[in-house]
C-alpha cells in the first residue's frame, strides 16, 4: 500500500479526496514556522551536547513533519503521551527550551509539568507509555468529555509486548485514543525490516484499529490524515492508527556512530525527501513566502537557538534533598535517617 | 597475555565460547551489526554469522523466552540485555520460567542460558541506564548471579558462566568497561571457579566485601587507609553474590573481626544485608562490630548530576570504616 501523499518530495500538490485539507497560506506558513524553529533547536542541542553542556541528546532532525503535523491537527486539550523524541511536537505545545533539555542535563528525570500543556514527561522506557495512553483514555471515556488522547512510538517499540498489548486493548475497550507511530527506519542499529515483516499499520487493522499510512515527510499529508482520524476518534469512532514512514537523519543519539550500521547512500536519498525543502517549494511557487517573512524566520530561529544556550547554561540544580523527598508522599524513616546522616557527612567535611 | 579492556575482555571470551562450542548463539539488540552499544559483541557477527549472533527485535521478555526455547534444544544463548533498567519486559521469563524449569521438571530440564547485563552508574547516563538489580534476581531461586570487575575476571567468569548447566545472570559494571588490564590466553593460576570470592587485598584489621564497580573505590580506600591510618584492610571481590562464597568471607572476618559491605544499590534489603545476616550466624563470636553497610541511597537513581553524590564514594567507604573501628 503507498502512503497518503499530499505534496511530493518537489513540492507539487495533489488533492486527496479521502484526505480533505483546507491549504490557506496562513496554515501553511504556520507549519513550515514551526518546522524550522524545532529543526534550529534541535541543531542547537546537538551543539550543546558537544560542548558538554548535555549529558546526551536524541536528535528529532528529519522528523519534523511527522511530529508538528499531527500534533498541530488535534485540540490543545488533547492529552498527549510522547516517547522521547518528541521535542519538535514539545514545542508546538509550549514547551520551552529549558524545560526539554533539563533532562538531558542530567539535573532531573523529567522536564515539565504534564498538566500545564497536557503532554505527558518523556518515557524512556520503550512502548511503556502506551498501556498509560491506553489507560487515560479510558478515563476520559467514563468522564464523558470529547478529548482524545494522542500517543507517539517508534518502529521499534512496535517490537514490545506492551505496544502489542495496547494494540489490542485499545480495539476491545473502544477507547477515544489515536497511536502515532514515526517509523524512521531504525531503531538503534536495527533496520525496521529485523523488528517486522508486517507493516506496522497492517499489524494494527489486524488487531481491529483503523489504521492508516502516511508519507510522515509530507507535513500536508500528516495533517490531513491525523485531523480526520481524530475527528473519527473523537465522535466515538473507536481507537486508530497512523504510521507515518519517515526517516531519523542522526544518529540514534549524541553516542550513536551510525556509520557503523548505514550507508551513507541512503541518508542522501532521504535528504532529497527532506520535509522542510518540500513544503518550503510549495510556500515558493504559490507565492506565499515573501522576504520579510522569510528574513524574519531567519531572525526567530537565531533568537530561538541563542534563547536555548542560554538557558540551558542557567539551569539550575536542584538542593540534593530533593532527591529523600520526593521518593513517597512522605518521607520514610530510613530516608530522613539517611538524608541526615547523609548531610552531617557532607558538613563533617566542610569543618 | 594482553592488555585488554573490560570490554574486549569479554569480546574476547565470547569468541571463545563461540568458537569452542557450535551451539553457543549470542543474542540481543544491536550486538550484530552494532557490536553492542558497548562494543562487547564487536565483530562476533561477522566472524560467526548472523545464525549464531542475532540481532533480534526489540522485545527483552522473548529475547529470554526465545533463549528457553533454544536451551531446550540443545544450544546454550547468551542473551545481551542492553542496560540494566530494560531487564524488567524480561522479568517474567526469568523469574517464573528460567529460574523455575530445572525444578519444576524435577530435575530433568536444564537451562544453560546466559544473560549479560552491563551494570550500574558513574557513566552520567540518563534515567534507566545507571540501576544494580542484582538482588532481584539474587532473591530468585535457581539462579546463579554473578558481577566481574576487572577484564580477567570477566573474560573467565563469563566462559564460565557459558559452561554452566545452570541460568547465569552475568553483570558487567559500566563504568569498568574501559579500564585495563592483562587478561590470559589459558586459565591462569589466579583464575577462580565460578562460585569463589576472591581477596584483592590481604590485611587483618578489616574485610571490606564489594563487587562490580565499587571494587576499584573500595582498592583505593584501602590504600588510603594503609597510609593515613595504618589500618591494613582485606579487600574482598565478591564476583559471585548467589550462591555466596561463605567460605571465603567467613574465614576473612573470622580473622579481621570487622566487616563493611559497599555496593552501588540501595542498602535496604540489598546484597549487603544478606551478607551482614549470614556473617552474624557464621562468625558471630568473632565480630568486634556489626557489619555496617554503604549503599546507593534508597531512592530511585538519581539524575545524572546528583550521581557522584549517591554513589559511595572513598569518603562514604572510609567513614564506614571508621565507624567499625570506633564501636
Ligand atoms: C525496554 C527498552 N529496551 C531497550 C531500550 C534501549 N533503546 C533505547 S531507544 C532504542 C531504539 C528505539 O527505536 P524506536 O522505537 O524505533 O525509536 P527511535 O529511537 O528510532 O525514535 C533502544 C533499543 C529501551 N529504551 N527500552
Amino acid at each position: 500500500m503507498e502512503p497518503v501523499q499530499l505534496l511530493d518530495p518537489d513540492g507539487r500538490l495533489t488533492q486527496d479526496e479521502n484526505w480533505p485539507l483546507e491549504l490557506t497560506p496562513e496554515l501553511c506558513r504556520d507549519l513550515y514556522r514551526r518546522m524550522r524553529l524545532a529543526r534550529r533547536f534541535d541543531e542547537q542541542a546537538y551543539v550543546l551536547q558537544r560542548q558538554g553542556e548535555l549529558g546526551l541528546w536524541l536528535q528529532s532532525l528529519g522528523q519534523e513533519a511527522a511530529q508538528v503535523g499531527s500534533i498541530s491537527a488535534v485540540r490543545p486539550d488533547d492529552h498527549v503521551f510522547p516517547s522521547y523524541r518528541e521535542h519538535a511536537a514539545a514545542l508546538c505545545r509550549g514547551i520551552t527550551p529549558a524545560e526539554l533539555l533539563v533532562q538531558w542535563r542530567g539535573s532531573r528525570n523529567s522536564g515539565w509539568d504534564p498538566a500545564t500543556y497536557r503532554f505527558h514527561i518523556y518515557t524512556l522506557v520503550l512502548a511503556a507509555q502506551l498501556p498509560h495512553a491506553t489507560g487515560y483514555a479510558m478515563g476520559v471515556q467514563r468522564d464523558g468529555t470529547d478529548e482524545i488522547v494522542l500517543a507517539y512510538f517508534g518502529d521499534g517499540a512496535a517490537s514490545e509486548g506492551e505496544a502489542n498489548e495496547t494494540f489490542n486493548w485499545a480495539a476491545t475497550t473502544e477507547v477515544p485514543l489515536l497511536l502515532f507511530c514515526q517509523n524512521n527506519q531504525w531503531a538503534i542499529s536495527t533496520p525496521a525490516h529485523t523488528q517486522t515483516r508486517t507493516s506496522l499499520h497492517q499489524r494494527a487493522q489486524g488487531f481491529g484499529l483503523e489504521a492508516h499510512l502516511v508519507d510522515g515527510n509530507d507535513i500536508l499529508a500528516v495533517h490531513a490524515v491525523t485531523a480526520a482520524v481524530a475527528e473519527r476518534v473523537r465522535s466515538g469512532g473507536g481507537p486508530a492508527m497512523i504510521e507515518a514512514q519517515t526517516y531519523r537523519m542522526a544518529g540514534h543519539s549524541t553516542s550513536d556512530d551510525p556509520d557503523r550500521y548505514r550507508d551513507a547512500s541512503e541518508l542522501d536519498s532521504w535528504k532529497t525527501r527532506d520535509p522542510i525543502h518540500r513544503l518550503e517549494r510549495l510556500l515558493e511557487e504559490r507565492g506565499w513566502m515573501n522576504d520579510g517573512f522569510r528574513a524574519d524566520l531567519e531572525a526567530e530561529c537565531e533568537v530561538f537557538a541563542n534563547r536555548t544556550s542560554q538557558e540551558c547554561k542557567q539551569l539550575p540544580l536542584q538542593d540534593v534533598s530533593t532527591l529523600f523527598n520526593t521518593v513517597l508522599a512522605e518521607p520514610t524513616p530510613l530516608l530522613t535517617e539517611e538524608h541526615r546522616r547523609y548531610a552531617e557527612l557532607v558538613a563533617s567535611f566542610a569543618e | 597475555m594482553s592488555q585488554l579492556t573490560l570490554s574486549k575482555a569479554l569480546n574476547t571470551g565470547l569468541q571463545q565460547a563461540l568458537t569452542n562450542d557450535p551451539k553457543v548463539i549470542v543474542m540481543g539488540q544491536d550486538v550484530g551489526g552494532l557490536g553492542g552499544v558497548f562494543r562487547v559483541t564487536d565483530g562476533l557477527q561477522k566472524d560467526f554469522g548472523p545464525q549464531r549472533v542475532i540481532d533480534t527485535p526489540l522485545a527483552e521478555a522473548s529475547i529470554v523466552g526465545t533463549a528457553i526455547g533454544l536451551a531446550l534444544r540443545g544450544y546454550r544463548p547468551i542473551c545481551e540485555i542492553q542496560f540494566d533498567g530494560f531487564v524488567y519486559p524480561a522479568f517474567n521469563q526469568i523469574v517464573s520460567q528460567l529460574a523455575k524449569m530445572r525444578a519444576r521438571s524435577h530435575g530433568q530440564l536444564a537451562l544453560p542460558v546466559v544473560i549479560r547485563i552491563p551494570v550500574g552508574g558513574g557513566i552520567g547516563a540518563v534515567e534507566h541506564h545507571s540501576e544494580s538489580n542484582e538482588v532481584y534476581f539474587a532473591h530468585t531461586a535457581g539462579l546463579r548471579v554473578v558481577c566481574c570487575s576487572n577484564p580477567q575476571d570477566g573474560h573467565w567468569m563469563l566462559r564460565q558462566a557459558v559452561a554452566s548447566e545452570d541460568p547465569v545472570i552475568f553483570y558487567e559494571p559500566k563504568r569498568r568497561y574501559w579500564a585495563k588490564d592483562e587478561v590470559t590466553d589459558t586459565p591462569a593460576e589466579s583464575t577462580l571457579p565460578l562460585d569463589r570470592a576472591r581477596i584483592l587485598r590481604s590485611g587483618d584489621d578489616l574485610t571490606l566485601l564489594t563487587y562490580g564497580g565499587m571494587v576499584d573505590t573500595c582498592q583505593r580506600a584501602a590504600a588510603v587507609a594503609a597510609e593515613e591510618d595504618r589500618r591494613e584492610i582485606e579487600v574482598v571481590d565478591l564476583r559471585t553474590l548467589s550462591p555466596l562464597d561463605m567460605e571465603t568471607i567467613a574465614a576473612s572476618v573470622g580473622k579481621t573481626g570487622r566487616c563493611v559491605v559497599a555496593h552501588e544499590a540501595p542498602t535496604f534489603a540489598g546484597l549487603g544485608a544478606e551478607v551482614g545476616a549470614e556473617i552474624t550466624e557464621y562468625s558471630f563470636y568473632d565480630l568486634q562490630a556489626p557489619v555496617l553497610r554503604v549503599g546507593g541511597f534508597n531512592i530511585p537513581y538519581p539524575p545524572a548530576k546528583y550521581e557522584d553524590q549517591h554513589l559511595p564514594d572513598l569518603d562514604r567507604v572510609l567513614d564506614a570504616v571508621d565507624r567499625s573501628f570506633a564501636w
